[in-house]
Parts: structure tokens; sequence; C-alpha cells
């Protein structure tokens, strides 16, 4: 990771940001008329259905297809054997790491080996979904079952059943390095850590475990392959990058970038989730050998079994301070799932669990491990959450040892900018002080909280977010309405932020400006909607872009006027010549003027920003616990975050409030349940319970901003830190009503009554 | 598998479509009948994104069959908006941002006007209770309750 760069003079005055302009693509969504993946419908499509694999860990023996194939209706079956033979096996990853190819190929179809329940290994096309499933159930496949790897512990075990012989060690945000048979490690040290704690005037330990949960978006994977010729293939999907897929499927498929074609559709929700292939390229090699389109549409229990969520894990936490409450070591070893193949979220689940305070000697030890679970994938500030609950409960129960307000606690030690931080540059500026204090003086932290088995807790968090390649082309129409088309998938309304700051640049209204995310063949490459990027680094590619066109409106004013470019100027939708107050044209007359002037005015802009500003955001949160069944219900909630510049504040609180949902469902009742053999117990949406309307309270949101300097208009991202502090804040709050110390989530009735009990018998 | 010869009403309409015993009443609105607002979410009756009203009945249409509808009226999303404009509900979730993706919103719109036609003006908890059929994942609920309250106060609930 690099430094963020210092960058220009950031604008702090705005007509447009901070506005709450009405979606262009609301009215679509709220008639029923917006185009989601699943609402294609190609002439002659054909319906794609996915055999996957009832074991955990099993050899493929043979898989006779013969029957299937024989079913009327039936057009194509594929196995593992007819997938393509990779172009590129092992691609740079960035910042050194590298990503196999293989990996992810063999994640989307098995070739002779399943590494968990739910992997796909045959697909059949049908003339309906009803044909080709039950075509699916005719395929005979002779396993060799092989002894399934369940838990982190097991697997790094000397003796552990071996998933892989060879593999490529993760590199997700960092790389990792080859450590176990079943484990990749990235580990840090600073200082001298166990002398450090040795001489701690107070030490906390604790062993802290949570379970899997997954992104739970509502619109499950679909995708629509289409050859157009033999050599070009159309992609219809829901997706976080369009880009990112193509990438994918060339490597896949064998086959040069510029001929295939993703267009992306409205996407339902992804949260790190769609940004990777899973049934595309079969659905391309399924309309390969059917000769017609193909669609395949997953099930829920597909969604649940074969796509990834966030890893499980165990983390143990030594951390020590000075009786002043300044922190001094902290020693955190981290397991992380990695699922069936390297490249979970380990790297940034190590660096965020301790990058907000300022600890002098520090060992981070953390573990990617491979083992019979779906391939685990990222899931808003991917890591973090797990992290920060260790690390944060940890901090929270060293406050209570030591006597220490659990706010000053974190005064003492919060990152300020300037502070270096552990990759080796000053933080930037970031609102940590201003933040922490705005708790103390929150109406909801100094009102009284009364009532028996009532608690208040706070948690602070922390997260990176991405700045990567972004693309913007802007057009100016004749009557000065303008089009901007960006790479970037809109999950959440960033075609309105885009477009907001884009008003912003050019001095216009935001009305005049239409936003469209292009397609693969229409726009320049754009990184995925991912690490809270959209509006801040697509949002700079389309500022640069809006910089361009007025240069080239410039000069067509210096045309018409018969003058030098450098005698004009813009400002407030106005072109002026200096000098002269009758020489004046505004945007849109200019617009009128382009046929005459040269031709169709347009512009277009590629970034690659790192200016990221990073994230923080705090919580707080009253809870009730109830004694007898040790159910907590959220009283009230709420969050803080510093998010730079609010584009569109609205968005900005739907963020925050989405991400608390989220993580109060993290803490205290959504996880993957395996049975003994590694196949998943609860994959629907009745067992795999997220929280309903009736589960969660208002969610009250305080914004802070404190301008990012990497954004011309200082904007962060604000999608992902909103989900990393609540299960911690949740647990200090359950720890104030009812006096117990939680080490594990989900923090549901029965593992608080247990809580409850034990204390009650220690007592 | 032999067809079905189905005749129904949907959002006032009268529709004829063959449909297999085994398909859902989403599966032949979807692709039969091209009303595609509906959405699939889960298939099973958890998520809500495919609450459409059936013969005056909130009903998930995964839940249902399509041969079921013979005979009977189908309310879906697309019948909300009329000529005259957008439905109250539709208009408030635009202003008060009760969306993000908007994958659910045709399912929350469909039950919160349920609501609101036999609860005209209900409480915070009474909408939340409603709509806890109805999963979103991207809003965390609070603006989609501020939503269905605006939209009771612009429909005149007392």
């Amino acid at each position: 990771m690099n430094a963020p760069e210092s960058g220009g003079k950031v604008k702090t005055e705005f007509t447009v940001l901070g506005t709450t302009p009405m979606r262009q693509d609301g009215m679509e969504k709220v008639t029923g008329a917006a185009r989601f993946g699943d609402d294609i419908h190609l002439p002659g499509m054909l319906h794609g259905k996915l055999l996957r694999s009832p074991h955990a860990h099993a050899r493929i023996k043979s898989i006779d297809t013969r029957k299937a194939a024989a079913m009327k209706g039936v057009r194509a079956v594929i196995t593992g054997a007819d997938m393509p033979t990779l172009n590129a096996g092992i691609i740079a990853a960035g910042e050194g790491g590298e990503v196999n190819m293989q990996d992810i190929a063999d994640n989307c179809m098995a070739r002779d080996r399943v590494f968990y329940d739910g992997h796909v290994l045959a697909a059949v096309a049908a003339d309906n979904p009803h044909i080709a499933e039950a075509a699916c159930g005719l395929i005979e496949v002779e396993y060799e079952l092989l002894e399934p790897v369940l838990n982190v512990h097991d697997a790094i075990k000397a003796g552990a059943p071996v998933l892989h012989e060879e593999y490529t060690p993760g590199a997700f945000l960092f790389p990792t390095q080859k450590a176990l048979p079943n484990a990749g490690r990235l580990f840090l040290e600073h200082g001298d850590v166990d002398g450090a704690l040795a001489a701690c005037d107070f030490v906390v330990e604790r062993e802290f475990s949570t379970k899997a949960v997954h992104q739970g978006y509502i619109e499950p994977h679909v995708t629509t392959a289409e050859w157009t010729s033999e050599e070009t293939l159309t992609i219809h999907t829901s997706t976080q990058g369009a880009f990112a897929i193509r990438d994918f499927l060339a490597s896949f498929m064998n086959m040069p970038l510029s001929k295939i074609k993703v267009i992306p559709m409205e996407i339902g929700g992804g949260f790190g989730g769609k940004d990777v292939v899973y049934i595309d390229s079969v659905a391309a090699v399924l309309a390969r050998k059917s000769g017609r389109p193909v669609k395949i549409f997953m099930s829920r229990s597909e969604v649940l079994r074969g796509t990834g969520p966030s890893p499980e894990t165990f983390i143990r936490v030594k951390m020590g301070c000075n009786k002043a409450g300044q922190l001094q070591a902290a020693d955190i070893y981290l397991l992380y799932e990695a699922g069936a193949y390297p490249g979970g979220p380990i790297a940034p689940g190590t660096l965020c669990s301790l990058t907000r305070y300022n600890v002098p000697n520090v060992r981070l030890d953390g573990y990617d491990v491979f083992l019979n679970k779906p391939k685990m994938k990222p899931y808003r500030a991917p890591g973090a959450t797990q992290s920060n609950f260790a690390a944060e409960s940890t901090l929270a129960d060293l406050a209570e040892k030591a006597g220490i307000d659990p706010i000053e606690m974190r005064l003492i030690n919060a990152l300020k900018p300037g502070d270096m931080m552990p990759m080796g540059f000053p933080c930037p500026p970031l609102g940590s002080i201003e933040m922490l204090n705005a708790i103390k003086t929150h109406p909801h932290y100094t009102a009284p909280l009364e009532g028996e088995n009532r608690g208040r807790g706070i948690a602070y968090g922390f997260w990176f977010g991405a700045g990567l390649a972004s693309s913007a082309e802007i057009r100016a129409n004749s009557d000065g309405t303008v089009n901007l088309t960006t790479g970037s998938a809109d999950l959440s309304g960033t075609r309105n932020t885009l477009g907001m700051q884009a008003a912003e640049q050019l001095g216009i209204d935001p009305a005049l400006i239409t936003t469209n995310v292009g397609d693969t063949d229409s726009v320049g490459y754009t990184f995925q909607s991912v690490g809270s990027r959209t509006t801040f680094a697509t949002g700079i590619a389309v500022i640069s872009a809006c910089k361009k066109l007025i240069g080239e409106m410039a000069r067509r004013a210096a045309m018409v006027w018969e003058v030098d470019a450098a005698e004009v100027v813009y400002a407030e939708g106005m072109f002026r010549l200096k000098g002269d107050a009758d020489k004046r044209m505004t945007f849109g007359e200019l617009c009128a003027k382009a046929d005459h002037t040269g031709g169709p005015l347009l512009a277009d802009a590629s970034e690659f920003p790192e200016g990221v500003g990073f994230q923080i955001a705090a919580n707080i949160v009253d809870v009730e616990v109830d004694p007898e069944t040790g159910k907590v219900d959220i009283l009230r909630f709420t969050a803080l975050q510093d998010v730079g510049k609010a584009v569109h504040p609205d968005y900005v609180e739907g963020q925050m409030q989405g991400g608390s949902v989220q993580g109060i469902g993290w803490a205290l009742n959504e996880e993957y349940v395996f049975d003994d053999q590694g196949r998943l117990s609860n994959p629907t949406l009745l067992d795999y319970r997220m929280p309903t309307a009736l589960d969660v309270p208002n969610i009250d949101c305080t914004i802070l901003e404190t301008p990012n300097p990497g954004h011309p208009f200082g904007v962060r991202g604000v999608g992902e830190v909103p989900i990393v502090p609540p299960p911690a804040a949740i647990r200090d709050a359950i720890k104030n009503a009812v006096g117990i110390h939680l080490c594990e989530l989900p923090m549901k009735p029965a593992v608080v009554l247990k809580a409850i009990r034990d204390q009650q018998g220690n007592s | 598998m032999s067809k079905v010869h189905v005749t129904t009403t949907v959002n006032g309409e009268e529709k004829e479509f063959l449909a297999e015993p085994r398909q859902s009443l989403l599966e032949v609105l979807r692709d039969e009948l091209h009303l595609t607002g509906t959405k699939e979410g889960c298939n099973d009756g958890n998520c809500g994104a495919c609450s459409v009203v059936f013969d005056g009945t909130l009903v998930c249409a995964c839940c249902v069959l399509g041969v079921e509808a013979n005979g009977k009226r189908v309310e879906t999303v697309e019948g909300m908006a009329t000529r005259e404009g957008l439905h109250p509900l539709q208009q408030a979730f635009l202003e008060e941002t009760g969306m993000q993706c908007g994958i659910c919103t045709p399912g929350f719109l469909m039950a919160s006007n349920e609501l609101l036609k036999s609860n005209p003006n209900p409480s915070e908890q009474e909408i939340r209770f409603w709509l806890a059929n109805n999963l979103c994942r991207c809003t965390g609920y609070d603006k989609i309750v501020k939503s269905v309250q605006k939209a009771a106060a612009v429909m005149g609930g007392a």
C-alpha cells in the first residue's frame, strides 16, 4: 500500500454536494420496470442448472451424463472435462502477491476433486429450468469420499488431510506466505512484544471465535451467456464489476479481452459477494455446446452453499497497558478460514485489528486456513469486523481492569493525523479525536438508561477502503444536457453521487445530467464497485473528465469570440472573456454551438487514485438482555462516521444504517451451521436468519466531515466501515447490562444464557 | 408435462396463459406474462420479494401455483402507478430513499400498500411488525419505515 497523496487544494464550499436530489433510476425501481439480471429473456434462450456435490471432500471417480443428455428437452450437458484450459495460470495481484486463476476456475466447476458441500461438478442446459433440474438428478457420479477438514484448528494440525499438494498463497490486499500444508501466513512484528507485555501494569488475554456469515444480497446470482459469433461472447450479468467478469472469462475461456462483452444489469445487492465469476463461464460453455443463449439463475440454497461467505475465525488477543492507560503491547494470533482455496480476507482482518490505535510493540500472526467449506469471499470491510470484535472487546476489558473510562481509554491511544501507521507512512487527516469526543457529548450517550438488565456500549472501528482504476466518459449534448458514463456498477445510488460530482464541477443543475453504467465495450476499464471506492475513485475520474470537457469548451468559446483560449474563464455555468463583461455564454448556449465549432463535445478520463483517506466509525448502543432466555433486544442505536464530505447525505445515512443492521445480524443471530460431515445445515432464509424490520430500531446517524485531501471535494469512501463496530459495541452493552464477558459470535440466546448461568454458578 | 389453460385478471386486465401445473405464480407472472417487476429472492416464502395480492390477500407468489390463478384477481407492482402518476407509496419511497439496490422494493411496496389499506395510520411498531415478512439487506429498514409513514400521512391517515 502506498502513502496517501498529499493532493491538491480541497474544495470546501459546494452548491450540489450535500443536497439530496432524487435518484434517476428510482422511478424504474418503484414501478418494477428496472431490468435486473433475471429480467432478460433472449430468443431461443435455454436455462442452465448445476449439479453440486453433496460431499464436503471427495475424489470424482466417474461422471456418467448419458441419461441426462438423453432426456427430452435437454440441449447440453457439461462437466469439468468440457471447461477450456486456462491461458494464464498465475497472475499478479498487486503488492507483490499472486492469484492462481485455476483455483477460481476450479471453484466454478470442479475437475477431479470436490472441496465443499455445494461444489459444482456438472451442468445442464434445457428448454426450461425444471427439465434442467430433473436432468441434473439423472447424472450419475461415483465419489471416493475423503476425510473432510472442517475447522481451522484441525486444518493446521500435523497430519491433517492436505487440500492442495501445491498452492499459490492468497494475496487479498497483502500477500501471505507459504507456511503450513493447509495455510498461508501473514506475520508482522514491531518492537519487543514479550518484554513490553511483561512490564505492563495491566494485561488482558482473551480467545474469540466467530461464525461464517453471508452477504445476504436479496437477488441470487444470475447470468445469461450468448455467443454472437464463433469468437464473440456477450454476457448479461448481475455483478459488482463488469470488467472483472470479462477478465476472468478471458482467462477461463482462453479468449482475447476484446471479444468478450459484459453487460451489467441492475444488481440486487452484492456487499463483496458479486465481484467474481461463479456461473458466467459455465453458462458460456453450455451456450457454446448447445448453440443457444443460456441463462443460469441460482436458487437461494445454491447461493448459501456455493458462494463465499465471510469466514469463521479464531482470534487470540493479549494486550497490555500502563497505569495511565497507554497501550504498551499487543500480541494477536488469527486463524481465518480461507475455505476451499487460498485467498480469504486474512490480511485486511489482521491489519485492521489494531490500526486505529498507537501501540509501540505489536505482533500480528495471521493464517489463511484452507478447509472443506466454500471459498470465502469479501463481505463489507472484509475481515475487519471479526478482528475488530476481538481487539476492541479486549481493549474494553483492559480499560475496565485498569479502571479507565472506555472513551478516555480510546482517546489516550487513538491514531491521530501524523501518527505513524503500521504500513509505514503517517496517518492522513482523519477525525478520530473528533469522533471519540462526539460520542462523549452525544445526546444518546448522555441520556440516562434506566431499567433492569439494560446496558449501554460503545465501539470504534477502522477500515482502509480502496482506490484503483476508474474511467468516465462525458458528453455535452446540443440542448445543454449531459450524458455521463462510468464503468462502476451502481449498488445503492452511485449514479446520483457521480452525477452530482459532475454537476458540482461543471457548475450546472444535476437534473441536466443522466448518468449511466457502461458495459465493457462502451467505457474505459473500471475496477469493481468494492472497497467503498465508487463515489471516491470513480468520482475523481468524473471530475477529471469534466475538467477536460470544460477545457475543450473554453477552446470553442475562444473560437466563437476569436480570442486566445487562455482569455476564456469558466465559473458557475458561465464562460466569460476576461476584461469584457459583454462576452459571456452559458454552458447550454455553448453546447448549441458545438456543430459550428468543431463537432460534438466529449471528454473522457481514467484515474488510479491512492489517497483513499481511510474510514472510521463508532457506535453507541443500548440493549436489554432477557435473563430467562438470553435474548438481546436492541433498544437504541447510534452510528457515527467520518465521511470526508457527504455527497448525498441520505445515501450516506443509508450506508451507515444498512451496514449497522448487517453488523447487528452478525452480532446476534447470523451463522453458517455445518453438520459433522461438512454439509451446510441451514441453507434457507428461514434458518439463515437475517434481521427483519422488527428486530432492529431506527438507526440514528451522526455524520462527521474531515475532508480527505486525496479527493478534490474531500470525499472518502463510506460503504464498508459501518459494519465493523456493531458486534463489539453490542458485546460491550451486554457486558454493561448483565456483567458477562462474551467472546463469541453470534451472541445468540443460548450463548448469552449459558454465560449468565456460568456467572451465577461462579458467584 | 401437459399444460393447463388459465384465465385470470392481472392488474385489472384479463389475461390467458398456458402453465404447467408445477409452475409457481411467480414463474408464470415473470416468464409467461412477462411481468418481471415481481422478484425472486428465495423461492420458498422467506424473503417477500415476490409479494403480490392474490384475490385480496397478500401472498408470496412463489408459494402459489400459477394454475390457482384461474378465475382469480392478481395485483402486482406494475399495477400500482396509474396514468395520473405514481402511487403515494412509490413517491414516498423515492423521496425518503426507501431503497438502495431496489430488488426488494416491489415486494415492500405491495406489502406496505396492503398494510395501509387495513391500517391507514400505523405506528412505527405496527409497520415493522407487518413488514417483517419482507427482507431488505441494504437499508437497515430505517428509511423504508419512514417512507411508509410519509405515504400514510400523504394518503390522509387520521
